[in-house]
């Protein structure tokens, strides 16, 4: 750490390109690429399997059938994944976006039934969704509970109200929904809201959109970082740290409870036995392959959604090419560790880079 | 009892004085840790604080910058008589305070730590920031104090420790203080970043805008930062000394002096 200038010519790859640099050899810039892009991994490994999937199974994988089944398991992860990212970064976890996810189906189900328009009981289903994130930060950043178990408890809550207002009966059809007309054809409300087949993986890449542009090029997106890189100093800086971390777990809520609602438009029903934990766990996984710590300060919203498409291919190329859904449970898993060892090592060449 | 406070001096009427700290008292419980606090910082001088683990810096510090408050004494600021209720608040009246190089987001750019908490923003509500003025203002501002990082874009985390600290000074300065604490802040570098903060507390010191006191356990940093030099034994102040009229050998054997005399009084 003496040497002042020499420092910095070690870790070239960190200052963008245009800025004048030390020529490096190929392979360091590659390096580099992947040390700093953290997306680049889970994109090869994404395309990889694409490719892989798509000359086992043939023209099967590529059918915009299978391809939109795909797409039905990376949107929910997606979406969750998403405003996930948000929390770790800010060094929180959201263990209740799952069940947000599912929870949002059903209020918006019992407000349509209440009498309410569909437009009406959708915008009140987002309020209590965020209400719901808002609850998390306040209980986690007010009276100091962990979020983990703050979000753990939120979780085992909302699963049981689900399942006590439901009478454990499915919710069929849908408001919107194909389902929900007798004739079969769909309001352009309906379409945009789910029933259309990509509607919802349309959903997910707009959420992507401005969650990245959020995290990476609003005031709000710095000081989630300087929250989560310091909680201290970012306090100290004036940043409203608490607002700041309850503002991320409302995001997450509200992200997940949208995505919620538009999966219950496009399955047309609600099944209260679902346990919205599946989704969460699927979500961090997502977010742990796209490239997100769970140390807080860095994160990836294009990660985390990129994660979930590798999860959906994943699962979805298993079933074509005929291996069992256990299978997949194993795949994920390996996957997960592979990813999370490769950012250790990746952080690990970075601190070198600097110290050498 | 060892050596009365404040001998070497005269004191100078208040209006020249940036900070004036008289008969301050502090106590954590049957703790005493302050016992009379006496210390004057002229305008842009540059004032040393030393003494060991426990005679009561840190305390001092932390009472100056609004994190603790005294029991008894008092403060003035500028000639003002002030009271701290919160760090925020000695913030208002123009203290800054500087904690080794934990100011920073590590993850954050040089230029979004400058701006933390005060960033450009455009397009109105939707926040969005203005990274192209922010790094500009940044560059030119570096270039004023002086400061040298490899790019404004580079992240706290890749910087040095002293250009990290170097930064923190500048983020500080950039509030436009009168007093700025440095608590240690050449800790833990080598003699090169050492170089690098002690040139920069020098300009500060010398553009007169600025009165600076820092902390630290080595005499002879001290000794090349300092106008004048206050040692710290056991709550009080036993030694003030301008450094201009001493050497670092007379100053060192005149706080070994001090020390030993305490420690024959604890005896």
């Amino acid at each position: 750490m003496q040497s002042g200038a020499p420092t910095e010519t070690a870790a070239p790859t960190a200052s963008p390109p245009g800025q004048h640099r030390q020529p490096s050899s190929l392979g360091r810039r590659v390096l580099g690429l992947f040390l700093y892009q953290r997306e680049l991994t889970p994109i090869l490994i994404t395309v990889g399997l694409f490719v892989y999937f798509t000359i086992r199974a043939g023209s099967t994988f590529t059918a915009a059938l299978s391809l939109n089944s795909a797409a039905g398991y990376a949107g929910p992860i997606g979406a969750i994944a998403v405003g996930e990212v948000l929390l770790l970064v800010v060094a929180e976890i959201d263990l209740s976006a799952g069940q947000v996810f599912l929870f949002a189906a059903w209020v918006n189900w019992w407000f349509y039934n209440l009498g309410l328009p569909v437009a009406l009981s959708i915008l009140l289903s987002l309020a209590v969704c965020c209400g719901v994130g808002a609850i998390n930060g306040l209980i986690t950043t007010r009276l100091n509970v962990p979020s983990f178990v703050t979000t753990l408890a939120t979780n085992f809550i909302l699963y049981g109200l689900v399942l006590i207002y439901s009478d454990y009966t499915e919710a069929s059809p849908i408001p919107l929904s194909t389902y929900s007309s007798p004739t079969g054809h769909v309001s352009f409300a309906g379409q945009l809201m789910g029933a259309w087949r990509w509607s919802e993986i349309l959903w997910v890449v707009a959420i992507t959109i401005v969650a990245h542009v959020m995290l990476t090029r609003t005031r709000f997106g710095v000081r989630v970082v300087a929250t989560g890189g310091n909680l201290v100093g970012a306090a100290e800086a004036g940043v409203p740290v608490r607002r700041v971390k309850v503002w991320c777990f409302v995001l997450c809520s509200f992200f997940a409870g949208l995505i919620g609602i538009v999966d219950s438009v496009k399955y047309g029903s609600l099944d209260p036995g679902n346990f919205g934990v599946d989704f969460i766990l699927y979500a961090v996984g997502a977010c742990v392959i796209g490239g997100t710590a769970l140390t807080g300060g860095r994160g990836t919203v294009i990660g985390a959604f990129i994660g979930a498409i590798l999860i959906g291919v994943l699962e979805d190329g298993l079933t074509l090419i005929g291996v069992s859904t256990n299978d997949f449970y194993v795949w994920v898993g390996v996957v997960i560790i592979f990813a999370m060892a490769l950012n250790v090592q990746f952080d690990r060449l970075i601190a070198r880079s600097r110290a050498a | 009892m060892s050596a009365g406070p404040a001998e070497a001096m005269p004191p100078p009427a208040s209006a020249e004085l940036a900070l004036e700290v008289r008969g301050v008292t502090k106590r954590f419980g049957a703790l005493v840790v302050l016992r009379g606090i006496d210390l004057v910082l002229r305008q842009g001088e540059v004032l040393g604080l030393v003494g060991d683990n426990g005679a009561g810096k840190s305390t001092l510090v932390k009472i100056l910058c609004g994190f603790h408050q005294q029991d008894a004494g008092e403060v003035r600021v500028g000639g003002e008589r002030v009271r701290f209720h919160s760090v925020e608040d000695a913030r208002a009246h123009g203290i800054e305070t500087v904690y080794q190089d934990l100011a920073l987001i590590p993850q954050l750019p040089v230029y979004l730590n400058l701006f933390l908490g005060h960033e450009l923003t455009r397009m109105g509500p939707l926040r969005m920031l203005d990274k192209r003025e922010m790094r500009n203002l940044s560059r030119r501002y570096l270039d004023d104090i002086r400061v040298r990082v490899p790019s404004v874009e580079a992240e706290a985390e890749q910087l040095s420790g002293g250009q990290r600290q170097a930064v923190a000074v500048a983020r500080a300065v950039r509030a436009e203080p009168k007093i700025l604490l440095l608590d240690e802040p050449l800790a833990a570098m080598g003699a090169r970043e050492s170089r690098l903060i002690i040139d920069l507390v020098k300009d500060l010191a010398a553009s007169g805008r600025v009165s600076i006191i820092v902390i630290d356990h080595n005499y002879a940093h001290l000794f090349e930062l300092c106008d004048r030099i206050n040692v710290m034994q056991g709550g009080r102040i036993t030694t003030d000394q301008r450094v201009r009229e001493t050497s670092l050998e007379e100053l060192t054997e005149l706080m070994v002096s001090s020390y030993r005399s305490q420690l024959d009084e604890v005896s």
